[in-house]
């Protein structure tokens, strides 16, 4: 198990002070004029060399994007962009950073932005975190107050305002070039890449897009070094992360623990083990609701990381671990996740909006049995043309769940439909 | 957009909400102003009380220089814009599958049971609508019912029942977790970081 000492968010349950004399007393905001100091490339290097991958669910190398933008500031200004619309269901995590440590992501966001040659940060937070949203600013006024931001940022030389932006309800705006454009006062389409945000974002201008976690880890990796940061987890896996772990387990909760944790052990430590028992654990969807769910047997070993899932066929996204017992209805529950990826739709693709709500109905009735067996491969033949042929990845995120039950649970939908046929009950 | 009954035949911000509007088109570049219309619009639906008629989608529209389809595009895209009045106190359930996972089905038939309508309903006295939502983003305190600006979480039939019969006695109960833990810690106390700061 991790210890303490090497926790990053040490107040993540709001047991101490959220302010910013709190938050300097836990190391916050120490020293960050000589991290500055060391310049764009040597903090670069180092977010590269932590391992240090998004935790917003694709998983790819932060140190990696940041060095994508522009060497030099051109005409166009750079500009840092926050992804704090957490909405991946079985996902709250984010949440937590922002009201209980939220000058963590505010010294993130200035570490990152002079890393990628930005003066601004815009953090788009979902609007249903409005009190979240309030304490936000208030923790950035304070910061400002102090001459930690704006002119000359920790007497650094760089100027940085770091300003908040309430998103309004759109599971979308969460993927980045969506959030875009809903920054930018329209609706929340996502954009054909290429372009990419670090060449054309924002206002047409270069920018990064990361997600919170991913920021606000930072400043505990520029002081304690990249060694320390990948000493946790396995190769290619490395640091410590955010988990939530929902669902039928005894005590639901947030956790920071190592990388390459075995998920069987996260359950049975944090979350109080799986309600009735390990031996009445169902399934798992290990990685918030877009990752396809991995069984019992699965689940007795496999690690929570980027790779050890997805040799199983799923993935870590989010590391939102949603637990189901042998009581759930497995139908049901992936029927319930069809239906909000039809609702989340933006419309914009026909595969996705068409799809996401032929996908619920057959769903619909496959959960009552009210099919043939023939429309079980049907289902999945049109969850595999669905995938990969629209712009952004919630058509694929609608689909991946539905191969994940045909895969597992193929003889229950199969019982449904050849009991209702029979004139027996189907669920 | 069809017209409403309640349309109400004016709209312009108060003065402290037109200072806040300025404040937001300060945030943004200049010439990007358009960047401050959908918190512009959240500051009209709070004024209003809760919904968006169009009268104040269009003054939005004109105080940001915007055509007015690109406001009414914006305004019905987000769930969060009501482009129809709400009650007083919207009671958003979350049913998505964390929260139908720990019991969000027995929470929806608590909210009809206490304010006697059905989803997608309002109580003739304009104190309640309830809506299903998509997902709150507070898993680990499923099932969770935001109310207005305030999550209430850890609920089942009881907690939310009292909830809401203290919201119809006029009061303000305490939001966060219903069943006394602290934030999204384990129930019983952490099993990390039990030191001091």
């Amino acid at each position: 198990m991790l210890a303490d000492k090497d926790r990053i968010f040490t107040n993540l349950y709001g047991q101490h002070d959220w302010r910013l004399a709190g938050a300097k007393t836990r190391g916050d905001w120490d020293g960050t004029k000589d991290i500055l100091a060391k310049g764009r490339d040597a903090i670069i290097n180092e977010m590269k060399a932590s391992g240090l991958r998004g935790r917003g669910g694709a998983g790819f190398s932060t140190g990696v994007k940041w060095s994508f933008m522009p060497k030099e500031v051109g005409a166009r200004p750079h500009f840092l962009v926050v992804n704090a619309d957490e909405g991946e269901p079985g996902t709250c995590k984010d949440r937590e950073i922002i009201r209980h440590d939220p000058h963590k992501l505010i010294e993130g966001c200035l570490i990152a932005g002079f890393a990628v040659g930005a003066h601004a940060a815009y953090i788009y937070i979902r609007g249903e975190f409005f009190r979240e949203a309030e304490r936000l600013q208030t923790a950035i006024d304070e910061a400002r107050a102090a001459g930690l931001l704006g002119a000359n940022a920790c007497g650094s030389g760089w100027d940085f305002e770091v300003y908040v932006h309430r998103g309004m309800g759109a599971y979308v705006c969460g993927e980045e070039s969506a959030l875009i454009e809903s920054l930018e006062g329209k609706k929340g389409q996502p954009r054909l890449k290429p372009p990419f945000p670090a060449g054309v974002g924002l206002y047409g201008c270069p920018t990064t897009v990361n997600n919170v976690e991913s920021i606000a880890v930072g400043p505990t990796i520029m002081r304690r070094g990249a060694t320390w940061f990948s000493s946790f987890g396995r190769q290619n896996n490395s640091g410590t992360k955010l988990f939530c772990i929902s669902g039928h387990v005894n005590k639901p909760c947030n956790v920071e623990e190592s990388m390459s944790i075995p998920l069987k052990e996260l359950i049975e430590k944090h979350a109080g083990g799986v309600r009735g028992g390990w031996d009445n654990l169902l399934a798992v969807i290990p990685g918030g609701s877009s990752v396809p769910m991995i069984t019992k047997e699965i689940c007795e070993n496999v690690l929570m990381d980027f790779d050890a899932l997805r040799e199983v066929r799923s993935g870590l996204g989010t590391a939102a671990v949603i637990v189901m017992d042998k009581s759930t209805d497995v139908v049901r529950a992936i029927t319930r996740l069809s239906k909000f990826y039809k609702h989340e739709s933006c419309g914009q693709c026909t595969p996705c909006r068409e799809g996401t709500g032929w996908m619920w109905r057959m769903m619909e009735r496959l959960a009552e049995g009210n099919a043939t067996i023939d429309e079980i491969a049907l289902l999945e033949e049109v969850t595999k043309q669905v995938e990969g042929n629209t712009i952004c990845a919630l058509a694929d995120a609608a689909a991946w769940p539905i191969q994940g039950l045909i895969r597992h649970f193929r003889p229950e939908l199969e019982r449904r439909v050849i009991a209702r046929q029979s004139g027996g009950r189907a669920a | 957009m069809s017209m409403h009954r309640e349309e109400p035949a004016s709209f312009a911000f108060s003065s402290d909400n037109e200072a806040r509007a300025k404040a937001i088109i300060a945030k943004y570049p200049a010439g990007r102003q358009q960047s401050a219309v959908m918190p512009l619009l959240d500051l009209a639906q709070r004024q209003i009380g809760g919904w968006l008629p169009r009268i104040a989608m269009d003054y939005v529209a004109d105080y940001l220089g915007m055509p007015p389809i690109k406001v009414y595009e914006v305004a019905n895209f987000y769930t969060m814009y009501n482009v129809k009045p709400v009650g007083k106190n919207h009671v958003q359930v979350c049913t998505n599958l964390p929260c139908w996972l720990r019991g969000s089905d027995q929470v929806v038939h608590a909210c009809k049971k206490t304010l006697g309508i059905g989803l997608g309903e309002t109580t003739k006295d304009g104190q309640f609508t309830l809506s299903e939502v998509e997902c709150a983003g507070a898993c680990v305190n499923a099932p969770v019912v935001a109310i207005n600006d305030d999550y209430y979480e850890d609920l089942d039939e009881a907690t939310i029942t009292r909830v809401l019969e203290a919201l119809k006695r006029g009061e303000s109960p305490k939001s966060g977790p219903q069943n006394g833990r602290l934030n999204s810690a384990p129930l019983g106390g952490p099993t990390t970081l039990k030191g001091g700061a």
